[in-house]
C-alpha cells in the first residue's frame, strides 16, 4: 500500500473540533500527519483535494444488509460498496437476516464476509434473543467476541419489559448497548403508515406515534432501572424527542438516532400510495420532522443513522398494505443531510460530520470517526457543493427503492478511504 | 366554457370536481329509464370490453355493475380472483399486465387493500373504475347514494346527512363524504369513538357522538353495515350493546322532528345497525339506492368510454 498525500482539502475533523485547510498524509493505513504544506514521500500518490472536505469516514449505527437469506435484495459485498460509494467507512449490520445472526457462527459469518467485500467495515450486531423470537437472551459474551459492537431484536422491538430488563443488565458486562426499535405491537398492528389525516383519506391502517413513545418511556425507565445503555433506533416523533430529552437531563445512559428520511419527509409522501413511502417507524408529521430536526440540532438526537432496507424491486411493486417497510439510504444520507440541515442553517457542516461520523463511533465504541494521528485512515472527501441527481442506475446497493430517486442532493462523495485503501473513487471507477 | 369530462378512471371521489359529479349523476338520469323498458338494453358500448375483476366477494356490487354493463351492450367478463391482498397466486401487476395484453377497454375492480384501484390504473390504458378498494373509496355507492338523495329532496346543496357506524373502516363513508361535501351538503358522522378517525372534523365534517343528536340534526342518515368482525378486533364490546345504544331503532326515529330519509349501502345486519321496521319503513330509500346503483354505473361506464350526451341515438363512445 503506497502512502497518500490528501492535499489541501478542508479538513474538518470533529473528534479534535478542527476545522482548516490542510493536508492529510496516510501511511501504512494510518493517519500519519495533519497539518500544512506536508511534503510527500517518494512514490506517495497524491490526491488534489482543493474546494473539497477531507473529513473521518461516516459511520453508520443501523443498516441491514440481507445476507444471509434475501441475497437478491443486497450481500454484505454490495451493501459495503454502497456504503463506500456514499462516503461511510464503517456500518453497523443489524441482524433480522436468515438465519437471525444470534450466536457467535452467525456473527463471524458477518465479520468474514466484510473481510471479503473490503469495502466499508461491517460491524455485526448481535439479536437480543434466540431468532429474533423474544424469548431467551442470545450469548451476548461469545457474540461480543466474535465481533458483535451492539444487540438489537431490530425489525422488532424488544418483545417484553423483563427481556428488555435483562438485555440491559447482562450487556453491561460487555460493555454495549442494546438498540431499541421502540414500537408497541399491538397498537403498531396492521398499520401501513402514521396515523393521521392522511391515513383517514387513503383509508389504510395508521400507527400512532403512541406506539413509539410508549416504548420509548419503557426504555428509558427501564436504563434507569439498570443502568445499562439503552440506544433507541430510527425516532421518528416529537413526543420520542422529549422523552430522550428528560432521559438526559436525569443523566441516564440514553443515546438516541434518527434517519434521513425522518427528518426530510413527512406522511404526505404517501399520497398516491408510493410504496417507497412505506416506512416502519413510518413517516410522520411536520411538527415531528421538526422536533427530530431540532433534537439533532441541540443533540437530544445523538446521530444520524440510515435504517438502509434494501428490498427487491418486486416487493415493492404492489398493494400499499403488502409492501415490505424501508428504503435504501446509504447513498443518500450525506445529500440530505447537507441539503436539510446544513443548507438551511440548523447544522454547521462540522456539527452534521460529527453526528454522522465521530458521535456514532463513540457510541458503539467503534474505531474511527477521527483522524487523529495514528487513528485508521478511514477518511471520506466530498464536494458539499456539488449538486447531482439520484438515478436509479448509479446506485452501488442491489436495491434501489429510494423516495429520493429524482431529486437534486448536495454534497457528492468523491473519494471514500478505509484503513487507507481506495474503497471507493468515484474519478476513476475502473481501479476498484 | 368546456364540457366536464370523467378522464381515464373513477377512482374515487376525493379528486372528482363537483362538476363531474353533476355531470354523472345527470348522465345517470335517463339511464334510469333505459332499466324500465322492455328491452332494457341500449347500444352504447357495443363492441367495448369490460373484466370485472373481484378480488372480494360482492354479490350485490358485481351484479349491479354486470347489468349496468349489458344495458350497455358491452361484452363482458367476470373474474372473482380468490384470496384477498397476499396473494397466494399472481401478483397485481402480472394480473395488470395480462389485462393489458389481453386489449380489454374497461376494468371494473374491487381489491380488499386500499389503493389498489390507483395501482392497476397506473399501470395499464384500459379504463378503471374502483368497485370498492380496502377501506379507501367506493365511489359508485357514493354516487348512488347521491342520486337517490337528489331524487328524495329534490337537490343536495344544504341537506344534513349523517353518516352512521364504523366510518374508520368504511370505503362508503368516505366517497359519501367527498360526494355530500362537493355538493354543498353539511356532513357529519355518529358512532363509537373507536370507529370514528377523530381527522374527519380537517375535511369539514362534525363529529355527533349519540344516535340520538345525529338523529335530531339530520335530513337523511346512511347507516353503515357494521363488519361482525370489529367485535373480535375489540373495537366494540357486543352487537347487542351496539344496538342498544347505536342501533337506528322506530322508538328513536319516532322522536326526530322531522321524517328522515334512510339510506344503507347493504347489505344489512337487521338487529344490529339497523331494526327491520327501519330497514322496510316508509322512510327507506334502501330499494331505490339499488335501483339507482345500477343507473350511476351506467353513467360512469358511458362517460369513461368517452360518451357524450347524444346516447340515445346509438352514438357514444368509439362509435361516432
Ligand atoms: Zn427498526
Amino acid at each position: 500500500m503506497s502512502d497518500l498525500l490528501i492535499r489541501g482539502g478542508r479538513v474538518i475533523d470533529p473528534s479534535r473540533a478542527t476545522d482548516g485547510v490542510a493536508d492529510v498524509y496516510v501511511k501504512d493505513g494510518k493517519i500519519e500527519a495533519v497539518g500544512r504544506n506536508i511534503p510527500a514521500q517518494p512514490g506517495a500518490s497524491i490526491i488534489d483535494a482543493a474546494g473539497k472536505v477531507v473529513a473521518p469516514g461516516l459511520v453508520d449505527l443501523h443498516v441491514h444488509l440481507r445476507e444471509p437469506g434475501f441475497e437478491h435484495a443486497e450481500t454484505i459485498a454490495t451493501g459495503a460498496m454502497s456504503a463506500a460509494a456514499g462516503g461511510f467507512t464503517a456500518i453497523c449490520a443489524m441482524p433480522n437476516t436468515d438465519p437471525v445472526t444470534d450466536s457467535q457462527a452467525t456473527v463471524g459469518f458477518v465479520v468474514r464476509q466484510a473481510i471479503r467485500a473490503a469495502k466499508a467495515r461491517v460491524y455485526p450486531i448481535g439479536a437480543v434473543s434466540i431468532g429474533q423470537n423474544g424469548e431467551q437472551l442470545t450469548e451476548f459474551g461469545e457474540m461480543v467476541q466474535a465481533g458483535a459492537v451492539a444487540v438489537s431484536d431490530d425489525g422488532r422491538p424488544v418483545a417484553t419489559s423483563h427481556l428488555m430488563r435483562t438485555a440491559l443488565e447482562y450487556a453491561k458486562t460487555f460493555g454495549i448497548p442494546v438498540a431499541d426499535h421502540c414500537e408497541d405491537m399491538s397498537l403498531a398492528k396492521g398499520g401501513a403508515m402514521h396515523e393521521g389525516i392522511i391515513s383517514a383519506r387513503l383509508g389504510l391502517k395508521g400507527i400512532p406515534s403512541a406506539a413509539e413513545e410508549i416504548m420509548v418511556a419503557r426504555d428509558i425507565i427501564l436504563a434507569e432501572l439498570t443502568g445499562g445503555h439503552v440506544h433507541l433506533c430510527h425516532m421518528s416523533t416529537k413526543g420520542s424527542v422529549a422523552l430522550i430529552r428528560w432521559a438526559k437531563e436525569r443523566g441516564l445512559r440514553v443515546t438516541a438516532e434518527a434517519t434521513p428520511h425522518h427528518f426530510t419527509l413527512t406522511h404526505e409522501r404517501c399520497e398516491g400510495y408510493d410504496t417507497n413511502a412505506k416506512m416502519n417507524p413510518p413517516l410522520r408529521e411536520a411538527a415531528d420532522r421538526e422536533a427530530i430536526r431540532q433534537g439533532l440540532k441541540d443533540g437530544t438526537i445523538d446521530c444520524i443513522a440510515s435504517d438502509h432496507a434494501p428490498h427487491h424491486y418486486d416487493t415493492k411493486e404492489r398493494e400499499f398494505d403488502d409492501a415490505p417497510n424501508g428504503i435504501v439510504g446509504l447513498e443518500t444520507a450525506l445529500g440530505l443531510g447537507l441539503r436539510e440541515l446544513v443548507e438551511p442553517g440548523l447544522l454547521s457542516l462540522p456539527d452534521l460530520l460529527a453526528r454522522m461520523s465521530t458521535v456514532p463511533a463513540r457510541i458503539f465504541k467503534l474505531p474511527g470517526g477521527t483522524l487523529m494521528v495514528g487513528a485508521p485512515a478511514d477518511v471520506v472527501v466530498f464536494d458539499p457543493a456539488e449538486r447531482w441527481t439520484v438515478r436509479r442506475e448509479d446506485l452501488h446497493s442491489r436495491s434501489t427503492n429510494s423516495p429520493f430517486l429524482g431529486e437534486t442532493l448536495s454534497g457528492r462523495v468523491q473519494l471514500t478511504l478505509v484503513g487507507g485503501r481506495v474503497a471507493y473513487d468515484r474519478s476513476n471507477r475502473q481501479i476498484l | 366554457m368546456t364540457e366536464p369530462t370523467l378522464g381515464k378512471d373513477l377512482l374515487g371521489l376525493e379528486g372528482l370536481t363537483k362538476a363531474q359529479v353533476e355531470l354523472i349523476l345527470d348522465t345517470a338520469e335517463p339511464f334510469k329509464e333505459v332499466s324500465e323498458r322492455a328491452i332494457k338494453k341500449v347500444p352504447a358500448l357495443r363492441g367495448k370490453t369490460i373484466v370485472n375483476l373481484f378480488f372480494e366477494a360482492s354479490t350485490r356490487t358485481r351484479i349491479s355493475f354486470e347489468f349496468a354493463e349489458k344495458r350497455l351492450s358491452a361484452d363482458t367478463v367476470n373474474v372473482a380472483a380468490s384470496g384477498s391482498s397476499v396473494s397466494k397466486g399472481e401478483t397485481l401487476v402480472d394480473t395488470a399486465r395480462n389485462l393489458e395484453a389481453m386489449r380489454i377497454d374497461m376494468v371494473v375492480i374491487r381489491h380488499g387493500s386500499s389503493g389498489a384501484a390507483k395501482f392497476l390504473a397506473d399501470r395499464i390504458r384500459s379504463n378503471v373504475i374502483n368497485a370498492g378498494d380496502g377501506t379507501h373509496e367506493h365511489p359508485t355507492q357514493g354516487l348512488l347514494d347521491l342520486l337517490t338523495l337528489r331524487d328524495r329532496f329534490g337537490k343536495i346543496e344544504g341537506l344534513k346527512v349523517a353518516i352512521c357506524g364504523d366510518v374508520l373502516h368504511s370505503r362508503v363513508a368516505r366517497s359519501n363524504i367527498w360526494g355530500l361535501l362537493k355538493l354543498g351538503a353539511e356532513v357529519a358522522v355518529c358512532g363509537p369513538a373507536t370507529l370514528i378517525p377523530p381527522q374527519v372534523v380537517e375535511l369539514g365534517v362534525q363529529i355527533i357522538p349519540r344516535i340520538e343528536d345525529a338523529i335530531a340534526w339530520a335530513d337523511a342518515l346512511n347507516i353503515l353495515r357494521l363488519q361482525l368482525e370489529r367485535m373480535q378486533a375489540g373495537f366494540i364490546p357486543s352487537l347487542r350493546e351496539y344496538n342498544r345504544v347505536f342501533g337506528v331503532t322506530r322508538e328513536r326515529l319516532a322522536r326526530a322532528p322531522k321524517e328522515l330519509a334512510i339510506l344503507h349501502p347493504g347489505p344489512m345486519n337487521r338487529g344490529v345497525e339497523i331494526d327491520s321496521d327501519v330497514a322496510d319503513g316508509p322512510h327507506s330509500v334502501i330499494l331505490p339506492q339499488v335501483t339507482n346503483g345500477v343507473a350511476v354505473r351506467m353513467a360512469v361506464l358511458y362517460l369513461l368510454a368517452g360518451g357524450g350526451p347524444d346516447w340515445r341515438s346509438g352514438g357514444g363512445g368509439d362509435d361516432r
